[in-house]
């Protein structure tokens, strides 16, 4: 077999250093009655040549052709190729979290710059070197808010991705935390401040926010942080579409900023691997889960880089420990990393422009069912046809239509969420257009 | 002697925020094929920020410059054996990486309908399939997207199938050779965790397994082959006495590569497990990151399995939601996609006997250690080993010289170090896992470097104790990097 690099001769020689007549023998010692006495029922293996035909007739079963207006968490966006170009290097590929610090600078440097631009992006003091994604992103971020302010109940807006939402009752079902919703304005789609106040006691350690949310919509952090803050609990704030904060004011009402980078180069591939980040203030910083790389000298000296405050971690703190988690998303961080070096301060300002100016077009073409202001989705109501049979209509002219709302929001089973980015082309804007109205 | 490597020139490289200059750009834009909008009007100025401070500017050949010197930086098991116990470092085929980027597979968006998203659940479905053959369980969850995310995800379906059952009980009780997350996870799904000390073999004690099960006990999690590599031999025995009290057996799967085509979990009595797919089906660490830790359970748990589940609808695959006992969502969409076609390309280019054949080298390539190095390390516990084997550092550290130090010098000779100081039964570890992709050649320069290293603490401990001297960053001061955390580049 091709992965396996001994011969037959080299692998008898081993054999008889190790004193063992055959390969069975390495095996004596487990008990009869745990072994399995057959074959594995797999097919016998296959040529590199058979797997890529495998993959590719598996691939022409999905959407290939359509052009696509779906969001909702996961993005189209131009993946530049240099970032393929650097991920696909072997020493950033194949090697491990970097706890050997002497071979492992350069995976310690990329992140550590990785951290410094999610700074930079968000605002916050610090940043680690990222999460699983930014639905699991989300309880971390709760669990830090409920060590640092000692209460242990949480308000999350409605308009909040709801498979985040779904994720963090799971983690919060069993921990006993109470989570509850507040709602969103019918109007205006931003978060119903009346109804986050009336929620709001002196037992909450967090309200999670959106901006832009699940609609699309520039929400009202400020308004949200005056009142989390008042009864003595933090704001979290969550992102799904990176490229907005190319344009949008940071969210430094936040304590805690808990995002998806999807946007920033990496494929939608069916709903992951994604990257998360959580970023927050100074003061919170040994509540953080997850690695973080900070800088040091070497016994010469030069400048280094290290995994660091690791007390927080689990290999050391055990059942103590801030998280159970022992991985970042290190090489989807280091796609983030390029694609934010590519793009760079100019670069991606003029991408949440052109994004803007995209779904704009097609807003101003349609009629957003949402008063508040919006980045690159927005909701319609859908008026003679249900959602899905305008997408039916879509699909046959090669378009995947947006998002039907009823599965997540029942009372906005007659609307769908559309998202334009600079990937979407005039012409079928137009067509998504024509057919919606 | 150092055979494997020789110094060679490495390039110096600032921070992108020091080689940065105003106006450089790496990127070029189509031109807008609608009308440009102000951005202020269409967000309100207040909601426009002025610039991000800070953020890089640098040119298309700096920025692949600059990431390229990074690299040469890191070492890699594209650059040799990597033999870091209870990781798993094997090699990672190149193929998969293709398929993954298949346009079809990586473009295809987590909400598009599911007629056209046929292929990417087949995968899955396949994958599922697979996993379930592989370590002999009912049902299988693609959907965490890490090992301790398994782990988590496993322990929540214990905990639901026991309230149900009546009562979700109090405490998990560990093994102290287990792995950091397991603690951390029970912790972390609203268990107590109570640990269990070793037999003198370095097994389960089963008699303090049976003394301890109650029923406040939900469950035994236990790392098999534990992680002295050692096969648990009374893992069916312990899953009688846990059973009988009706709490369960949950399997760390980290050491899956032991077992893969010669024991299966579910036949030795396990309930649930997880599996790291970049550990034994060769996805890539990338550094750290992104995994997959599916979960394994037997029937009685897969109603509560995580939402969505695929199920087969005439001729196609559809997604069920409507699973009323589901603990629910642990992450959003389907988990990994992107990873779980790389671990299908591995366990399609293996096949059913060729898996079973990886384990039998991988578990060669450990003994051969073993009997290689024995001579010169001290082997805490005798009984035999499979995929990987634990010295301990007693007769360097009688000269002053630790494991740490041992492993720092191994850098030296060309070699990642093993693993550290765990499993922290054993005093100041060296934990050995060669994997089945190395060869004859990169393991007897492996056990060479050692015995070197070995003759050098007799010779000359501050020689090792000093170590590293061929890399381009030597000894770093992880103390002051916590004392005082610089966490982020700023303007000097």
């Amino acid at each position: 077999m091709r992965y396996l690099p001994k011969s037959d001769s080299e692998r008898r020689q081993m054999l008889e250093a190790c004193g063992v007549a055959s390969p069975e023998e390495l095996f004596s010692h487990l008990p009869e009655a745990v072994r399995l006495k057959r074959p594995l029922d797999l097919a016998a293996g296959i040529s590199e040549y058979e797997i890529v035909d495998y993959f590719r007739r598996r691939a022409a079963e999905n959407a290939n052709g359509y052009a696509s207006f779906l969001g909702a968490g996961v993005y189209h966006h131009f993946r530049p190729v240099l970032v393929d170009s650097v991920v696909s290097r072997g020493e950033f590929l194949t090697s491990y979290t970097p706890y050997q610090a002497e071979i492992s600078q350069g995976t310690l440097t990329a992140i550590f710059e990785f951290q410094t631009m999610i700074c930079q992006l968000t605002g916050m003091d610090v940043a680690n070197a990222s999460m699983y994604d930014g639905s699991t992103a989300v309880p971390e971020a709760v669990f830090m808010a409920v060590r640092s302010t000692g209460k242990g109940r949480v308000l999350i807006a409605s308009s909040v991705h709801p498979e985040y939402r779904e994720v963090l009752c799971t983690y919060a079902r069993h921990q006993g935390m109470p989570v509850e919703e507040f709602g969103y304005l019918p109007e205006a789609g931003t978060i119903d401040l009346e109804d986050l106040d009336r929620k709001m006691d002196d037992l909450t350690a967090a309200v999670v926010v959106q901006s832009p949310n699940f609609f699309g919509i520039v929400d009202r952090l400020q308004a949200a942080a005056e009142i989390a803050h008042r009864r003595g609990a933090l704001l979290i704030v969550v992102f799904t579409e990176a490229v907005s904060l190319g344009l949008l004011e940071p969210p430094a009402d936040a304590d805690i900023v808990a995002g998806e980078l999807q946007s920033f180069a990496i494929s939608p591939s069916y709903g992951g691997p994604f990257a998360g980040i959580i970023a927050t203030q100074e003061k919170l910083v040994r509540q953080m889960p997850g690695r973080l790389v900070g800088q040091t000298t070497d016994s010469r000296g030069n400048r280094a880089f290290c995994l660091t405050l690791s007390t927080r971690e689990q290999h050391i703190r055990r059942e103590k420990a801030t998280s159970n988690i022992c991985t970042n998303q290190a090489l989807i961080a280091l796609m983030a990393t390029v694609f934010m070096t590519v793009y760079g301060k100019q670069g991606l300002r003029e991408l949440a422009q052109q994004n803007l100016a995209k779904a704009h077009y097609l807003a101003g073409r349609l009629k957003p069912r949402f008063s508040g202001r919006f980045f690159n989705e927005f909701v319609v109501r859908v008026e003679s046809k249900s959602p899905e049979e305008i997408n039916q209509a879509l699909l046959k002219k090669k378009i995947i239509g947006g998002l039907p709302l009823g599965r997540f929001y029942p009372e906005l089973a007659d609307s769908m969420l559309l998202c334009a980015t600079e990937m979407s082309c005039r012409a079928d804007m137009d067509t998504v257009a024509e057919v919606l109205r | 002697m150092i055979t494997k490597v020789r110094p060679h020139l490495s390039q110096n490289e600032a921070l992108l925020f020091e080689r940065s200059s105003p106006g450089k750009k790496a990127y070029q834009l189509p031109d807008l094929d609608v009308p440009a909008l102000d951005a202020a009007e269409a967000l309100g100025a207040e909601n426009v920020r002025a610039e991000i401070p800070g953020f890089p500017e640098v040119s298309e050949v700096e920025a692949i410059r600059h990431f390229t010197r990074l690299s040469t930086w890191n070492y890699a098991i594209d650059h040799g054996m990597y033999p870091l116990g209870s990781c798993t470092m094997k090699y990672n085929p190149r193929i998969n990486e293709l398929v993954a980027r298949i346009e079809g597979l990586a473009w295809a968006h987590p909400y598009q309908p599911e007629a056209l998203a046929q292929g990417s659940m087949e995968v899955m479905a396949r994958l599922e399939a697979a996993l379930a053959e592989i370590t002999g369980m009912d049902a299988v969850t693609l959907q965490p997207a890490a090992g301790a995310h398994g782990e988590l995800t496993g322990i929540l379906l214990i905990r639901a199938l026991l309230e149900k059952r009546g009562h979700p009980r109090k405490k998990i009780l560990i093994p102290d050779s287990a792995h950091g997350t397991n603690p951390a996870t029970a912790a972390i799904a609203g268990y107590a965790v109570q640990n269990i000390a070793s037999s003198a073999s370095g097994v389960l004690d089963v008699s303090a397994l049976a003394r301890l099960v109650d029923r406040d006990v939900a469950a035994l999690m236990v790392t098999n082959p534990n992680t002295l590599g050692v096969f648990e031999e009374n893992i069916m025995q312990a899953a009688e006495i846990l059973h009988a009290k009706g709490a369960m057996l949950y399997m760390d799967g980290a050491n899956m590569n032991a077992l893969v085509g010669i024991a299966r979990p579910g036949d030795f009595g396990v309930d649930v497990l997880h599996l790291n797919l970049h550990k034994t089906f060769s996805t890539p660490h990338g550094g750290g990151g992104p995994g997959a830790g599916p979960v394994a359970v037997k029937k009685a748990f897969e109603p509560f399995l995580p939402v969505p589940r695929l199920k087969r609808s005439g001729k196609k695959w559809a997604f069920d939601y409507r699973r009323p006992r589901s603990i629910g969502r642990v992450r959003a969409f389907y988990g990994n996609f992107g990873v779980l076609v790389r671990a299908l390309a591995y366990i399609l280019a293996h096949g059913g006997p060729g898996l079973r054949n990886a384990t039998v080298d991988a578990v060669l390539n450990a003994v051969y250690i073993r009997k290689q190095l024995e001579p010169y390390f001290d082997l805490p516990y005798a009984s035999p080993n499979m995929h990987e084997v634990v010295f301990s550092d007693e007769r360097q550290a009688k000269l002053g010289v630790r494991t740490g130090d041992l492993a720092k010098r191994l850098i030296d000779y060309g070699f990642h170090p093993y693993t550290v100081s765990f499993p922290l039964i054993v005093r100041g570890a060296l934990m050995i896992e060669p994997t089945e992709t190395e060869g004859k050649l990169e393991l007897d320069q492996f056990i060479e470097a050692m015995i070197s290293i070995a003759k050098e603490v007799e010779a000359d401990p501050q020689l090792v104790k000093n170590a590293p001297y061929g890399t381009r960053t030597s000894r770093v001061d992880e103390v002051t990097a916590a004392r005082k955390p610089v966490l982020r580049w700023k303007p000097g």
